[in-house]
């Protein structure tokens, strides 16, 4: 980082159009991170304009200046603490009064500010006219006119700042409260004049402890002869209480309202406050009470399938590519750890992590189409009747409905919830939206254990218990963990607006940049963990001399051959002749086909295997048959050793995988965890699996399958579903409280990373995986109770 | 005649006399800009009832009905 010469504030009002001047301003320079301590997001970037160089910080949008809401207090300590040259407060040009009441606000704090007044084309176009020159004469400060989304302005903005920074010209901005108010705010401001340590402007400061600003009362506090300037300021409000018969706050922001209209009226030409807009009209449809729920829900639609149905492209490319990166880097390497490090754990954590992005992107597409255009306040004011019911905000529906698809989107897509508290709910929340990732768990489990009519009813069932459970968790977290009175809905319904490509690509960037940069090292941490804990120790006693017995059927393989195939040929070994081994490839490659026609259509099941392989039913067969009738039986021969010397090494393998895995830690730490969920039903094979889901759900299965020395299980679960039906541990019963777990406890390691990043906190990652373990046991516990009352 | 805003309907009009209540919510409505002496005219019901968007200062907001009882209006006759 450059040093820099001038750093650079930019002050505003929820849309008004900052985030897109700041990107103006800075390009592609910038950074995000997160004010210490807190959620709100810390922007940060830089320029290089008539050779100076510039910080610019993009403070969270407010409304006011209040210490009510984070985000207000936030900007307001950035530019009382950090003292930045210049404020710039971008005005929504089309909004001026109410964007006006921020601006004197930030005067009052006595820095520098310059004024951008923002879509000027959208207030003429509404037939009003600004007076720049009478704004800029009466609150002290240069006015600039740009236009964000068409990139204008931008330069005269920066000249204006330069300016105004090599003049100091300080805002001699001062509002008169009035009498009575400047009687006591004198008063104050004497007592506080008393103390030199405070760094804060005066009559600012006189003027917030006379608001009863709390943050203010208890900085002040804090410095030695404090108190005395609080009993001063105590008197004095108690006095003005008297004479207005109101709060004094409120009296403070009516005179600044009232100051804000007046120089409002003088300032813009052509006022009608009640005109009804372009966008109004575009209301009358989008927000129709009998439309409006049909036009979200298609708009829902259209976003769950962006996400979801486009996104599962890129993702299999995605998977596509690291499996071809992990075969290519397989054959390269020597078995052993390294290899099982580099390739289970290294390449499968960052497969994890990649697979995600296209969803991410995808989605950060959606919310910044609906947020830009300004549907997403529409969306909240269409559905937050129904969300309250649950004491959520309008616009957690969004994030709640992805999380159907991926519970990652829908943590990161709860960050449209400006307030922290229905954030937080949200998020924690989201997980117990039944996601994709979980539904190889369920159609292996159903198709095993329930017959087909019933398969529906068990799916929906745990599709519907997860959105009762979330819509109980919702309404505990919010009477429980933030108790009090709710938080203000009262929002803004923003004019609709053609958002700009340039916005919309730096937020999907900047979004799966932090997603790759922060959830992505903790997701590849927690995966090389959990491939530790799944191969380690690698020295497990096993039942059996595995090495041994393969070396053995090795040999009698060899044996076999030798006395079956190669002595009535009188062949040393089979590439002696060439005509022999050119058979038994193509005999292979014609068995092998037919497999994979037969896996592919599915028509017999495993009924004709290799057994059947001496009896040329295949036409292609009896064609080779007849064009070398001396070797052919000789390879046919040949071919069958070889595949039962194949069948038997893998079975040998899977055995020794399955008792590997037993005796690895995460197979110690099933066993120990036995008599903790011996009540749910379950055995330590269950659990092991269930430990190995914490990297993602899809692990559940193929944990299974090596458990249940099926090897690696994908697509074809016939055989596991065999197995697990002959396990005498499971019942129907345990395999729907074992769904019901699954559906519960903590999604995936992903999604917790993207929990720690979207609430910055450790407390609260930790507190989402331990209740929603500890709900997943309680409700599995009642489940089969009560199924075993019901006699199942 | 005096109301409190959840009481209009679509398409009234008022001027805000009082925001009675306390606590966040009406420091949020205050500092949205609704004051005494504001005009307020109704635009319309959500689909579901509630909240109602309403038109103030040049711009729309929309507000749940609980938090629209905190604002007492004096009735003007629509135009």
């Amino acid at each position: 980082m450059a040093t820099r010469d001038l750093t650079v504030a930019l002050a505003g009002n929820p849309n008004s159009g900052k985030t897109t001047i700041f990107n103006n301003i800075t390009g592609a320079r910038q950074h995000v991170g997160n004010y210490p301590g807190v959620t709100v997001e810390k922007r940060e970037g830089f320029r290089h304009f008539q050779d100076k160089d510039f910080l610019i910080v993009d403070l969270p949008g407010t409304y006011s200046l209040t210490a009510h809401a984070l985000d207000e207090l936030v900007a307001r300590n950035v530019i009382l603490n950090d003292r930045p040259d210049i404020i710039v407060n971008i005005l929504d040009a089309s909004n001026l009064e109410r964007n006006l009441y921020l601006t004197i606000q930030l005067l009052e704090l006595e820095r520098p500010v310059v004024l951008a007044l923002n879509m000027a084309d959208m207030s003429e176009k509404m037939g009003q006219k600004i007076d720049d020159q009478a704004l800029s004469h009466k609150l002290g400060a240069m006015v600039v006119r740009t236009i964000g989304n068409r990139n204008r302005g931008i330069d005269s903005l920066l000249k204006a700042v330069v300016h105004t920074a090599e003049t100091r010209n300080k805002s001699s901005f001062s509002l008169d409260y009035g009498p009575e108010i400047e009687t006591k705010i004198t008063q104050v401001m004497e007592a506080i004049q008393e103390l030199t340590e405070i760094q804060y402007p005066a009559r600012w400061l006189a003027v917030k402890l006379l608001e009863d600003d709390q943050e203010v009362i208890s900085a002040v506090r804090s410095i030695s002869g404090g108190e005395k300037i609080l009993a001063v300021a105590d008197r004095a409000r108690a006095v003005l209480k008297n004479i207005f018969n109101e709060e004094i706050k409120v009296v403070f922001a009516e005179r600044r309202y009232h100051f804000v209209s007046e120089i409002y009226r003088q300032v813009v030409v052509n006022r009608n406050e009640l005109a009804q807009t372009t966008s109004d009209k575009l209301d009358r449809i989008l927000t129709n009470r009998i439309l409006g729920l049909p036009i979200f829900f298609a708009i829902m639609w259209l976003l769950f399938n962006l996400v979801f149905t486009l996104g599962a492209y890129p993702q299999d490319w995605l998977n596509n590519g690291v499996a071809w990166l992990s075969d290519l880097i397989s054959a390269h390497l020597a078995d052993g750890d390294l290899k099982s490090l580099v390739v289970d754990g290294i390449i499968g954590g960052v497969g994890t992590v990649i697979s995600f992005l296209p969803q991410i992107l995808l989605l950060f597409l959606g919310i910044a189409l609906l947020e830009d255009t300004g549907y997403m306040a529409r969306a909240a004011f269409v559905m937050d009747r129904a969300m309250r019911a649950i004491g959520l905000h309008g616009k957690a529906f969004i994030p709640l409905l992805l999380g159907f698809g991926c519970n990652i989107p829908a943590i990161m897509g709860a960050r449209t919830l400006e307030n922290p508290q229905d954030r937080l709910v949200t998020i924690m929340v989201a997980p117990l939206m039944s996601c994709s990732a979980r539904l190889p768990i369920y159609t292996l489990l159903t198709a095993a254990f329930f017959s087909e009519s019933y398969a529906g009813t068990v799916l929906f069932s745990l599709y519907f218990l997860g959105i009762v459970l979330a819509i109980i968790m919702a309404w505990i977290f919010r009477k429980f963990l933030f108790p009090g009175e709710s938080e203000p809905f009262a929002m803004e319904m923003p004019l609709y607006h053609i958002p700009t490509m340039r916005s919309i690509l730096t937020h999907m960037w900047e979004r799966s940049a932090l997603y790759l940069k922060k959830a992505g090292t903790i997701i590849l941490a927690v995966s090389i963990l959990v491939w530790f804990f799944i191969s380690y120790p690698s020295d497990v006693s096993y039942s059996k001399n595995f090495e041994q017995i393969k070396a053995n059927t090795e040999e009698s393989f060899q044996t076999a051959v030798t006395e079956k195939v190669l002595e009535p040929l009188q062949l040393e070994k089979v590439e002696d002749s060439r005509d022999l081994s050119a058979l038994i490839s193509q005999i292979s490659d014609i068995k092998e086909a037919k497999d994979a026609d037969k896996e592919a259509g599915q028509t017999e099941a495993a009924v004709d295997s290799e057994d059947s392989a001496d009896l040329p039913d295949d036409p292609k067969l009896i064609e080779l048959q007849q064009v070398n009738p001396e070797i052919y039986p000789y390879a046919i021969q040949y071919w069958t050793l070889d595949s039962e010397r194949k069948a038997e090494v893998e079975k040998l393998d899977e055995e020794e995988a399955a008792e590997k895995l037993a005796g690895s830690y995460a197979g110690r730490f099933g066993h120990l965890i036995e008599p903790a969920i011996q009540p749910l039903g379950f055995d330590w094979k269950m659990g092991v699996s269930l430990f190995a889901g914490f990297t993602a759900k899809e692990v559940v299965v193929s944990t299974m399958g090596t458990l249940y020395s099926m090897g690696k299980v994908e697509d074809d679960t016939t055989e596991l579903q065999t197995a697990l039906v002959e396990d005498p541990a499971f019942s129907p019963l345990v395999a729907y409280v074992l769904m019901v777990f699954s559906l519960i406890y903590t999604p995936c390691v992903a999604a917790m990373a993207v929990v720690r990043r979207e609430t910055n906190s450790w407390k609260w990652t930790a507190f989402t995986i331990t209740y929603s373990v500890a709900l997943a046991w309680i409700v599995s516990f009642g489940v089969y109770r009560i199924g075993l009352l019901l006699g199942y | 005649m005096l109301k409190t805003l959840n009481q209009l309907k679509p398409g009234e009009m008022g001027i805000v006399a009082k925001i009675t209540g306390s606590g966040p919510i009406r420091s949020r409505i205050i500092d949205m800009g609704i004051v005494a002496g504001s005009k307020i005219y109704v635009q319309k019901l959500a689909p579901l009832g509630d909240p109602m968007e309403i038109k103030v200062k040049n711009f729309n907001l929309s507000l749940r009905k609980t938090e629209a009882a905190i604002i007492e209006v004096q009735m003007e006759a629509t135009s």
